[in-house]
């Protein structure tokens, strides 16, 4: 029987198992979405805006390791998903997006909600296609789910012009499809992964320190089986934190900008480097020939060949994906008749634990200002760190990533690469959508939380509980930060006026609104929202010092070891 | 260092894109491009000379490699290779410059392959150094245009780029 390109679309989704469709309609994709309208295997969620359509798929991906499903119309429905399409290509996030385009005979003739999708999205997505055919719109979509899943994972867009929708052809889904162009390297090279072995083993001051990949590859239990193994010290990335149990004495903290003076100190200093699933990016190392001042060795694992050696030198390059090259190492450890050297070990370790004396992260606390750090603090207390924490960019992302121990994979759900404005609470719808019974609040802030506070429309249709966590300091946060301490406290356009009051904002999306002005409340109101307010969705308003700060920090530019401190200011 | 880079690639549309695409977006150098299909009409072939660092030439064949698109990336001149590049010159040939660029064509074992009673068209094959050297012979002010293809090239003897 033939079927219309509209029935197969929808046919592929069902063959690959897609259970929720992140979007919004429009002319191009009606076909489709009458299609989707006939059938109740798939739910779509209909966002109120296609940003957060992207977001809410890639948020989904985040956290259960499914490909995230969305779907927009032609022009500015695609122009409007870029944000989101850009944001899960930086953190490798893997999305299909399925986009609705002017019928195939008015392409190029500037019809109606035409925008050359393809071109805009190139430089923001793994893989993008234009589908000209019917007959190859089934393989097409196939290759997309295929290509976003494996590899370095990322979104592949399918753009779908209108008529294509209503031709006809025999329905026939690929189980498999082979690419000539495409063969991602699994295993890691054997001599290479020896050699790494070995530098294991001689280490004198040895450090681990991965990434997203590890996350995205579903490798924290061998990362954290290897680490306890050797016993070396290990740090993480942004993105990386979870694949390490927070709360485990082995891990310093996440490294970087923001990171803890152990993790940046050790990592400057240690002679063994054991890079995986990272990248070296700038907000991780800092200044590149800062880092490379300090003689060491570094093996990098990683399945994109092109993130290695891109910043910084490498010795061991290792391309594979990240549990088969765990796997690997860890066997070739238990042969080994070598042991991680003890005595070097033990005054590498006293060297940390001084470093760790410095206690980075401590903040002072008065008794009429709420410090954001506390309130982060107490949100992990009183979920037990067993939340899902979405967040979006700037200051209070900084604060949640120090003060909210991750233990498991999966739980921290933020725009690491792009730095993503607005992400937090469609993610945290996403979160919400994949892990039905999970708790899942959004730490935001005043500033982030209005790019997507549209979103509010889609959790009351949807009855999502998530709480929102809103660090209201009246200033976008992390630029008055930077103004304050290179611009000579010119507050250039960051002071926000005319803030809306956000508890009557959440009430009349039908939502629950707090607020929160003195430490004293913050508890409490946290309890009121998680307990007394299980099942609804609570906005929370904290009203916080409006002159915290986020610290340590490495001005941009700078080296790993040239931190600023609390103290120093 | 001047490296030629050569690409198969799946002949879709679009895939030139992607190619330049990712030269301008990562600030990569491109001195000349030619694509053009192979003997199989599903793939195209494309020569790219570009200049930069080691490190910048390794990172511009893993991020090609890193395209869906390209089935094979190979920096020709890693080894023995041969180059060329086809131009055509349309000069000014009139009295005594008709002879003389007549004969200067012949040394550079050029044809000519366009005749009026004013100009002649040339069409000349050689490295990069060899058009030019033709360039700098003839009287700049004789020279009415000139268009040139780009630099392609293969590798010597055995090496070769198939699927």
């Amino acid at each position: 029987m033939q079927l219309t390109g509209a029935e197969i679309v929808i046919r592929c989704l069902q063959e690959e198992k897609v259970e929720h469709v992140f979007g919004y309609p429009g002319g191009s994709v009606l076909f489709i979405y009458d299609e989707m309208f006939k059938q109740d295997q798939i739910k779509h969620i209909l966002v109120r805006h296609e940003q957060a359509a992207v977001h809410a798929a890639d948020a989904y991906s985040r956290s259960s390791n499914k490909v995230g499903v969305c779907m927009v119309t032609s022009g500015p429905g695609v122009t409007n998903a870029v944000t989101g399409i850009a944001t899960a290509y930086c953190d490798s996030i893997p999305l299909v997006i399925i986009t609705g385009q002017v019928p195939t005979a008015y392409i190029g003739q500037d019809a109606f909600q035409e925008a050359d999708t393809v071109g805009i999205t190139r430089p923001c997505v793994k893989h993008n296609f234009l589908v000209k055919d019917v007959k190859d719109l089934a393989v097409t979509i196939k290759k997309a789910f295929y290509l976003a899943k494996t590899g370095r994972p990322g979104p592949v867009l399918v753009d779908i012009p209108k008529d294509i929708t209503i031709h006809k052809t025999d329905f026939h889904y690929p189980k498999s499809v082979a690419m000539r162009s495409y063969n991602p390297v699994v295993k890691g090279h054997t001599g290479q992964i020896k050699k790494a072995v070995q530098l294991l083993l001689d280490a004198k001051r040895p450090m681990i320190y991965t990434g997203g990949g590890v996350i995205l590859s579903d490798a924290a239990e061998k990362l954290t089986k290897l680490t306890r193994m050797l016993g070396y010290p290990i740090t993480q990335t942004l993105m990386g934190l979870g694949a390490y149990p927070a709360t485990d004495r082995l891990f310093l903290g996440m490294l970087g900008m923001h990171g803890t003076y152990e993790a940046n100190m050790a990592m400057q200093e240690c002679d063994v480097l054991v890079a995986i699933g990272a990248r070296f990016d700038d907000r991780v190392i800092g200044n590149p020939d800062h880092f490379s001042r300090v003689a060491r060795k570094i093996i990098h694992v990683d399945i994109d060949p092109s993130s290695i050696s891109k910043r910084v030198r490498v010795d061991v390059p290792i391309v594979g994906n990240v549990p088969d090259v765990l796997d690997e190492i860890i066997k070739q450890l238990e042969a080994s008749e070598g042991k991680p050297d003890a005595k070097h070990l033990a005054s590498w370790w006293k060297q940390i634990e001084e470093w760790r004396k410095k206690d980075s992260l401590k903040y002072k606390m008065g008794s009429d200002l709420i410090m954001p750090q506390y309130v982060v603090e107490k949100l992990y207390e009183i979920t037990g760190g067993e939340a899902f924490v979405t967040s979006d960019v700037g200051q209070h992302q900084m604060w949640a990533a120090q003060y909210y121990k991750f233990d498991k994979p999966r739980r921290w759900i933020n725009s690491g690469g792009l730095g993503t404005m607005g992400f937090g609470l469609p993610a945290a719808m996403g979160v919400r959508f994949a892990n039905p019974k999970a708790t899942v609040a959004c730490i935001t802030g005043e500033g982030s939380i209005q790019m997507n506070i549209q979103e509010l429309s889609t959790c009351k249709q949807f009855h999502l509980p998530v709480k929102i966590l809103c660090l209201n300091n009246g200033y976008l946060g992390m630029v008055r930060q930077w103004q304050q301490m290179f611009h000579g406290n010119r507050y250039a356009e960051s002071y926000v006026d005319a803030l809306p009051d956000f508890v009557k904002l959440a009430e009349a999306y039908g939502h629950v609104g707090i607020r929160a002005t003195q430490p004293a409340d913050v508890e409490p109101a946290l309890k009121e929202a998680f307990v007394k307010h299980k099942n609804e969705l609570v906005f929370l308003d904290f009203l916080t010092d409006k002159t915290a700060n986020v610290f340590p920090m490495i001005a941009a530019g700078k080296g790993l070891s040239e931190m600023i401190l609390a103290e120093e200011l | 260092m001047r490296h030629i880079i050569s690409i198969l690639i799946e002949n879709e549309s679009g895939a030139l894109s992607r190619v330049s695409g990712l030269f301008s977006a990562r600030g990569y150098n491109i001195d000349s491009l030619t694509v053009a299909p192979t003997e199989d009409p599903s793939l195209s072939r494309m020569t790219i000379v570009s200049i930069g660092s080691d490190d910048i030439i390794e990172q511009i064949t893993k991020q090609l490699n890193k395209l869906i698109d390209i089935v094979k990336v190979v920096d020709l001149s890693e080894a023995a290779h041969i180059e060329r590049e086809l131009m055509l010159v349309k000069v000014r040939a009139t009295g005594k410059d008709r002879e003389e660029m007549k004969r200067v064509a012949d040394i550079f074992r050029g044809h000519i392959i366009d005749v009026t009673e004013s100009s002649y068209v040339i069409e000349l094959t050689g490295n990069g150094a060899k058009l030019d050297a033709f360039l700098d012979a003839i009287d700049r002010s004789l020279i009415l245009e000139t268009v040139r293809t780009g630099v392609c090239g293969i590798g010597r003897g055995d090496r070769i780029l198939k699927v």
